[in-house]
């Protein structure tokens, strides 16, 4: 569906339930620019979640909603977990595979997509959580980058199986112990960003969402990256405060604790130097935009 | 293959068998079924005009398929899906009738529920019958498999009569089924409405 196609037919738009009306409105389908600074202010493409109370996979999902360059011609590709609850509200096409399969699934749909659209921008996006990505998937992740299937794969890493009750998974810490693990991770954290940059991937973050500015930059890289070179790869943490017995105002300071230069989630980004490139084309192509933007603006104003 | 089934108002119960395992066959070009009995489509057109007439909430639940004006025969069709609304809603007596337009916008599972008094949603569209009291329908512009679901659940747990203006080959789950709709196949059942005007017992 692209642009021009979302569009109420005139003589059934009265009957159409608001949040359709505002979609069509007052979204920022189509609009190059858009980010994290819309919410608020514009329709987001997400409507009530149904997440616990405060659970930062909320935070997450609404500022890579608002941040995806090109949400009208974007494919997700969901997997089993809670994120997938939350799929069913968002305003942009999705897809939800069998639980691991989420890499394969956008495998083919990247392929087709560029068979069956070969002038236009099609871009996939998989998100799914760490049970999913690096254990039970893993085979589908890893094999993908292998192929330089070309497509974002996002992580939501709350190290442990949250949607089933709290199973250890590869992202859980070493002696973590949780509710159906009782007896303490005994391995290390599995080292997934420096894995993808080994098999491949273009561009890899680790990062929290408790910055929306750069939960926006690093997804639109991500994207961007993916569409012209290759495989990319984010992994965020967004913790499972019901897991590790949190309110649901706590999981901002969590993700704050957890991110600093010593902890798990220190910043981490890999860049291939293909990537690097066109990043830099980019940024210096933005920048243009914005001087240009500015004299116009001065000319008005004169 | 003939059967003894037949696909009639509800409550079938909580899991109606889908009328295709029970050998209900759908019609070819020209054709429509009503109960699961093929039919020539014109007097498929006479039936549901009656059924509209006579039901005390008629009501059209049209799917993103028209609710959408992706193309141009979309929106087509949603200007004559408004007329067959404006037509049945004059002709139908106002004091004890109330005729209703209810769009299924989507068929996600919504939380915590649906709206039963701005929509309809194939997940549990039982709720809007009850609420709205809706004792005929007609889906149309909702894709297949939605539809079905839609139509055995209220087969399953409602009395509400139903009808699918299909744009393919017809549903089997619906008690009356046209195929192949166009915007002049709704058009032409506006007009068996207004022909049969007063002509038809309203409810009690
Ligand atoms: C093939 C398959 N195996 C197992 C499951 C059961 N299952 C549902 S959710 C889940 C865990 C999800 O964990 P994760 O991917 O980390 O997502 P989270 O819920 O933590 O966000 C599992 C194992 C399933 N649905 N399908
Ligand atoms: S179980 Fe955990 S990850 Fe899932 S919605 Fe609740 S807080 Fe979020
Ligand atoms: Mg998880």
């Amino acid at each position: 569906m692209s642009k021009e196609r979302i569009k109420i037919a005139e003589e059934l738009y009265d009957i159409m339930p608001p949040e359709y009306q505002d979609l069509v409105k007052r979204a920022t389908y189509g609009n190059e620019t858009r980010g994290w600074k819309d919410i608020g202010t514009a329709k987001e493409l997400i409507e009530e979640h149904s997440l616990c109370a405060g659970c930062p996979e909320s935070m997450a999902f609404r500022y890579i909603l608002a941040s995806l360059p090109n949400p009208e011609d974007t494919v997700m590709v969901g997997s089993t977990g809670c994120t997938s609850l939350v799929f069913p509200h968002v305003a942009v096409h999705n897809i939800h595979s069998l639980f691991g399969n989420q890499n394969a699934i956008a495998s083919g749909l990247k392929r087709a997509l560029s068979v069956r659209f070969p002038d236009r921008t099609k871009d996939v996006v998989v998100l799914a959580g760490d049970g999913a990505t690096v254990d039970i998937g893993l085979d589908m992740t890893l094999q993908a980058w292998f192929r330089q299937e070309k497509f974002t794969t996002i992580c939501f890493d709350n190290e442990l199986y949250a949607n089933t009750g709290g199973q250890e998974s590869g992202l859980m810490q070493k002696g973590f112990v949780a509710k159906m693990a009782p007896v303490g991770k005994s391995f290390e954290k599995v080292r997934l960003p420096e894995i993808a940059r080994e098999s491949g991937c273009h561009y890899v973050v680790q990062c929290t969402v408790s910055k929306p500015n750069l939960v926006e930059k690093i997804i639109k890289n991500a994207i961007y990256v993916a569409r012209e070179i290759g495989p990319t790869y984010l992994q965020i943490y967004t913790p499972c405060i019901l897991e590790i017995g949190k309110n649901s105002m706590e999981g901002l300071q969590e993700m704050r604790d957890s991110e600093k230069p010593t902890e798990r989630f220190a910043f981490k980004e890999f860049v291939s130097e293909p990537a690097k490139e066109l990043l830099a084309e980019r940024a210096a192509k933005e920048k243009e935009r914005k001087a240009e933007a500015k004299k116009q603006l001065a000319g008005q104003t004169a | 293959m003939t059967t003894s089934y037949k696909v009639m108002p509800g409550p079938e119960h909580f899991l109606p068998p889908s009328a295709s395992s029970m050998g209900v066959r759908l019609p070819d070009p020209g054709q429509a079924h009503i109960h699961g009995t093929i039919v020539p489509e014109e007097e498929a057109m006479e039936q549901a005009a009656r059924q509209f007439l006579s039901a005390k909430v008629p009501t059209i639940f049209p799917g993103p398929l028209v609710l959408w004006a992706w193309n141009e025969k979309a929106a087509k069709k949603a200007k004559a899906i408004r007329h067959l609304y404006e037509t049945i809603k004059e002709c139908v007596d106002s004091k004890i009738q109330q005729a209703m337009l209810i769009p299924m916008p989507d068929y996600r599972p919504k939380y915590p529920k649906i709206n039963p008094e701005v929509e309809i949603n194939p997940n549990h569209p039982n709720l809007t019958i009850w609420h709205n009291k809706i004792d005929a329908c007609m889906f149309v512009g909702v894709h297949c498999h939605q539809a079905n679901l839609s139509l055995k659940i209220i087969r399953g747990g409602t009395s509400c009569y139903t009808v699918a203006m299909c744009a393919q080959a017809g549903h089997e789950d619906a008690m009356l089924s046209f195929r192949d709709a166009t915007a002049e196949k709704i058009d032409r059942l506006a007009d068996w409405v207004k022909k049969l005007k007063g002509s038809v017992p309203p409810p009690d």
